[in-house]
């Protein structure tokens, strides 16, 4: 009979449940992997690995989707760049008040004191502003 | 259903065939997964060709290369490509057709954000381009009024009032840095053509436009995977579809790119090899792509402004064979005897590239 067991789609949302936000390595040629899967993005390999990352990263794009007031608000859409060397969707949020950019260095704000009570999205303060 | 029918009949009559000489069929819809069979069974036809392959906008498109091989290897005689849909009067509204595609289609690393499907994708696009070549929403908005110059001459567009600069940038913004008019139109809409070997043309009713190149590329779904946000799968499928014809940019005539957004045009000249990467705006600026312009591209006014049911991909080649036809009355191109074809579909997910040219350009 086949073990049932839960694949890495799982595996990462459990542990984003859990407070803890985690992307993969490969075994096989060292390369770090997100979204994660059953399969190096890079090699191809099968022998992949859970770590954490630094938490920081780098605004690549940002755009506002803007909403009525009474739905809620404006919100922010960013693609944010790991030093991990991958990319992945997040809210960005600046205690600034000012508009967060693309360049701007944000870190990861820990998944359990984030805004949203979901579980299942990342938000990332603005540490440092780009400059111009 | 219905305004397929009626586009697929105007299409086989169009070839002087009849709906019994159509033995091959190409179709996709964005809502039903099995969508050839209802088309079938509802044309009444056998075909011996069958691809309903869906790969969003760019179906249609990417539909040429698999029709060209079946037709070439004596698989089948006459692939009618079709589609319809009624997407601005249809019941379904984009909310509920989100929260099934939430159950239906996951991307559960990108859906929790809520991000407008598909606009947000592109806005983020365009706020990089922007942001790494300088490219500035007054060029995006030249990709608008330029369509709309082109929709005022043709009479089957949707939107044909006068549209200036400003009007763009002063609409409603939408996802920053896109307005309401950097983005395609939500209409109904059917079209169809018919594909068939060089050697089957003799006795047909109109010249025929014939396929000199075509190529389709994905590299990616989502828009977080995809590599480089100014760079999009046209490199290979542009790359392709000219080895295939022999031919370079500078051999069209005339141009139609899947204009979903302001910023689409843009990165296709430069993927397609028009322009070097990161001059795409300024390559459309003063009117470039405009009528009168040096490079015509869109001349039905695309979907920024004549026609988007959904899915768009269909309408670039009607586009391009009436051109090469000469039936485009005030706003023809004179003499275009090669017009370019490219689709896109999904978030700039695929590329389909495709070169047609008349007699005169074999």
């Amino acid at each position: 009979m086949m073990q049932k067991t839960s694949g890495p789609e799982a595996q990462y949302f459990e542990a984003l449940k859990l407070g803890v936000f985690r992307i993969q390595k490969c075994n096989s040629c060292s390369n770090h992997v997100f979204f994660p899967r059953i399969l190096c993005s890079h090699c191809g390999s099968g022998a992949l690995q859970w770590v954490e990352p630094s938490g920081r990263g780098e605004i690549y794009s940002i755009t506002v989707v803007r909403r009525d007031s009474e739905q809620g608000g404006d919100y922010n859409i960013a693609l944010i760049d790991l030093p991990e060397g991958v990319r992945l969707m997040a809210h960005v949020v600046d205690d600034s008040g000012l508009r967060p950019m693309i360049g701007d260095a944000v870190a990861l704000i820990p998944v359990s004191e984030a805004p949203g009570k979901t579980h299942d999205t990342l938000y990332f303060k603005v540490t440092d502003k780009v400059q111009g | 259903m219905e305004i397929l029918a009626k586009a697929a009949s105007l299409a086989v009559a169009d070839a002087g065939l009849s709906m019994r000489d159509i033995d091959g069929i190409a179709t996709a819809s964005v809502s039903a997964t099995m969508w050839a069979m209802p088309v079938i069974e509802y044309l009444s036809i056998r075909p011996s060709f069958i691809n309903g392959t869906m790969l969003g906008g760019s179906s249609f498109v990417a539909h040429l290369e698999p029709a060209m091989h079946a037709l070439d290897s004596g698989q089948c005689n006459a692939v009618l490509v079709c589609y319809g849909s009624t997407q601005r009067t249809a019941q379904v509204g984009r909310r509920q057709v989100t929260e099934y595609r939430k159950l239906l289609d996951p991307q559960p690393y990108e859906m929790p954000y809520q991000p407008l499907s598909p606009l947000s994708s592109y806005a983020l696009a365009t706020a990089r381009h922007m942001y790494q070549y300088g490219t500035t929403r007054e060029q995006l908005a030249e990709v608008a009024v330029a369509a709309r110059q082109w929709a005022m001459r043709n009479p089957e567009a949707q939107q044909r009032e006068p549209l200036t600069i400003d009007d763009v940038l002063n609409a409603r913004m939408i996802s920053d840095p896109l307005t309401v008019r950097d983005c395609c139109l939500v209409t109904d809409g059917a079209g169809a053509f018919v594909m068939t070997r060089a050697d089957r043309v003799g006795d047909a009713p109109h010249a025929p436009a014939y396929v000199l190149g075509s190529s389709t590329a994905v590299w990616n779904r989502q828009i977080s995977s995809m590599h480089d946000l100014t760079v999009t799968a046209a490199q290979q499928s542009g790359k392709l579809a000219f080895a295939m014809a022999g031919m370079q940019p500078r051999d069209m005539d005339v141009v139609q790119l899947y204009d979903a957004f302001t910023i689409n045009p843009i990165l296709f000249l430069e993927d397609l090899g028009f322009c070097e990467k990161g001059e795409g705006g300024s390559f459309i600026s003063d009117g470039a792509i405009a009528p009168g312009g040096s490079l015509p591209v869109n001349t039905n006014g695309g979907g920024l402004s004549c026609v988007h049911p959904g899915m768009y991909g269909i309408f670039l080649i009607i586009e391009a064979v009436r051109q090469l036809r000469g039936q485009c009355d005030e706003r023809q191109i004179e003499g275009a005897e090669v017009a370019l074809v490219h689709g896109n579909g999904g978030t700039l997910s695929s590329q389909s590239t495709a070169i047609l040219g008349t007699k005169a350009a074999l």
